[in-house]
């Protein structure tokens, strides 16, 4: 499949977003509200869960599948409170020595007023710092779309997943094409030369592993993912800190590094 | 401390345009409508002498206008070129920006005194594809705080950016997370970030470094954003409120610390430093990766 198609696919009506995602892989999911500081975004959803036997913290954007669910969810755009309910979970998570997963699935932070107002650039970089150094393991799946910082502030990982058809970008690929091309109907080939889908970004060394979407069949999707989550959640959590620490820095660290 | 009129060093690129003396050329201000001469605005650093808007410097006239005379040593000047996605059309438009800045990235690094202060140092450069995120001005910035850990010195960091370059896709936007980790690891060690935040600093920056410091200032009346005000607009379909995004709006909504006139910024930033000089001789307990 071609970029563009694969990112119609992974903003496609009916794919699964994250809260059918925590269903499917945890049992016992309670749901954690509020960043302590200003509200609660609905935007993201966390709490805690268990896989197999372990217990976890999740964290996801979730798109909202009905209309009033959208317009609940904010389609997926998180505020800042947003990102700094996912902060202050992974704090927790940190302190009673939880892995933390999250479920990426956005458009991008929310461009507003209010979002600007209470410091959506800073909450942004405050999940990316402290994340970089979040003592336990963390593994980050993009479930459809990743849209730029907002899902890099819940996707600073260990190891970073995509399911097959999911993307991950810097810019839509409208937004680049009217920006770049300076003519929004060539979204396909910005797509297409913003290098977004799974394969090139396991290529490129920004994503670990691509998750198989078994031809659409998302019961077996999940329940192969769940398998590999508990199975490589199992080796990070048997590595001392410092050592994951390390691996997490070294993993950043070499993406765009000179070429000579 | 009273500023010396020997402080102000005049930005020689600008004067230097082709050996001819643009000094008594007129400029209309965008601020107030007033006319200034070139000699005029050189002398001010910049800064409209009616209204005191603070117009854009580029990167060795910050460095100017800030670093003790001599005393900047530049580091990692040439990393070569990138263009990891051999993005259409990106080559030509990275020499170009070389010819028209006349810098090899969009960031320049360093180390350098401040009024006898020594510290690390980044300026980035405006001139050079609005300051873009590239992943060479990400490894740059990222050497510069590995750098200054090691060395145990403060970093001093001017930001101007129009966010991600967009030509280097997703290796753009995890800069953010490669230089916020050598930020962080910077921190703890003990040491002084401290950022400086001029017009505009918008994007990708704003969401990154620019916002990590330990000390945040800014430059009156710069737009400092993560989504640009035309963004917003055509989200939100909303007038925007007077002064939005304005380095006062984060004042008042709690983003920075404070508001630094140009002329004032080497003293302040010499005597922020000055209260961290304890900072250096700290013990660096975390930072051994
Ligand atoms: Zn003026």
């Amino acid at each position: 499949m071609r970029a563009y198609e694969r990112l119609q696919a992974a903003r496609a009506k009916g794919r699964p977003g994250a809260l059918a995602c925590i269903s499917s892989l945890f049992t016992d999911f309670y749901e954690l509200h509020g960043d302590r500081l200003f509200g609660e975004d609905a935007a993201v959803v966390g709490g805690l869960a268990r896989l197999g036997g372990r217990a976890v913290t999740v964290i996801g954007i979730e798109k909202g599948a009905t209309t009033d669910e959208k317009l609940l969810r904010n389609f997926g755009s998180a505020h800042p409170e947003g990102y700094r309910k996912a902060l202050r979970l992974m704090k927790q998570a940190e302190k009673f020595r939880r892995p933390v997963v999250t479920l990426v699935d956005t458009s991008g932070a929310y461009c507003g007023i209010g979002a600007e107002e209470r410091g959506q650039g800073s909450a942004i970089a405050q999940n990316l710092m402290e994340m970089m150094r979040l003592s336990v393991p963390v593994i980050a799946i993009v479930l459809g779309e990743g849209g730029s910082g907002g899902a890099l502030a819940l996707a600073v990982a260990d190891e970073v997943w995509l399911l097959e058809n999911a993307v991950y970008s810097v810019i839509s690929a409208e937004g680049a094409a009217s920006i770049l091309y300076k003519d929004a109907s060539k979204a396909e080939k910005a797509a297409e030369d913003l290098k977004i889908t799974a394969q090139d970004l396991l290529s490129l060394g920004v994503i670990d592993r691509i998750v198989s979407e078994q031809g659409g069949d998302f019961a077996l999707c999940f329940a192969g993912l769940q398998a590999a989550l508990a199975e490589r959640l199992s080796a990070l959590c048997a590595l001392p800190p410092e050592a994951l620490l390390a691996a997490r820095y070294a993993k950043f660290r070499m993406l765009g590094r000179p070429e000579r | 401390m009273m500023l010396k009129r020997s402080l102000f060093k005049r930005p020689k690129i600008a004067l230097e345009n082709g050996g001819e003396d643009f000094s008594s050329f007129l400029q209309e201000c965008p601020g107030c409508g007033k006319e200034i001469t070139q000699g005029e605005l050189f002398e001010n650093l910049h800064v409209c002498p009616h209204c005191g808007r603070h117009f854009r410097l580029s990167a060795r006239q910050r460095l100017a206008i800030l670093a003790d005379e001599g005393s900047f040593i530049e580091l990692d000047a040439e990393l070569g070129e990138s263009d990891p996605l051999s993005f259409p059309g990106y080559a030509e438009k990275l020499q170009n920006a070389r010819r028209a800045s006349g810098e090899g990235e969009a960031v320049l690094t360093g180390t350098a005194m401040v009024l006898g202060q020594k510290t690390a140092l980044f300026l980035m450069e405006g001139g050079f594809m609005m300051g873009s995120m590239g992943s060479l001005v990400g490894e740059k910035l990222a050497r510069l705080f590995e750098h200054a850990t090691e060395e145990r010195l403060p970093v001093v960091g001017f930001t101007i950016s129009g966010g991600a370059r967009m030509q280097e896709g997703i290796l753009s936007l995890m800069q953010m997370a490669k230089v916020s980790g050598a930020v962080k690891l910077h921190s703890e060690s003990g040491l002084l970030y401290l950022a400086v935040l001029t017009d505009p600093t918008t994007g990708g920056v704003t969401a990154s470094f620019a916002m990590e410091g330990d000390i945040t200032l800014a430059e009156p009346g710069a737009l400092i954003a993560f989504a640009g005000p035309r963004v917003i607009e055509q989200t939100t379909h909303k007038k925007l409120p007077e002064g939005f995004q304005r380095a006062e709006f984060l004042l008042k909504n709690g983003f920075i610390d404070a508001i630094c006139e140009r002329k004032a910024q080497r003293e302040t930033i010499a005597a922020l430093l000055a209260y961290h000089e304890g900072a250096r001789e700290g013990e660096n307990d975390h930072a051994s990766l």
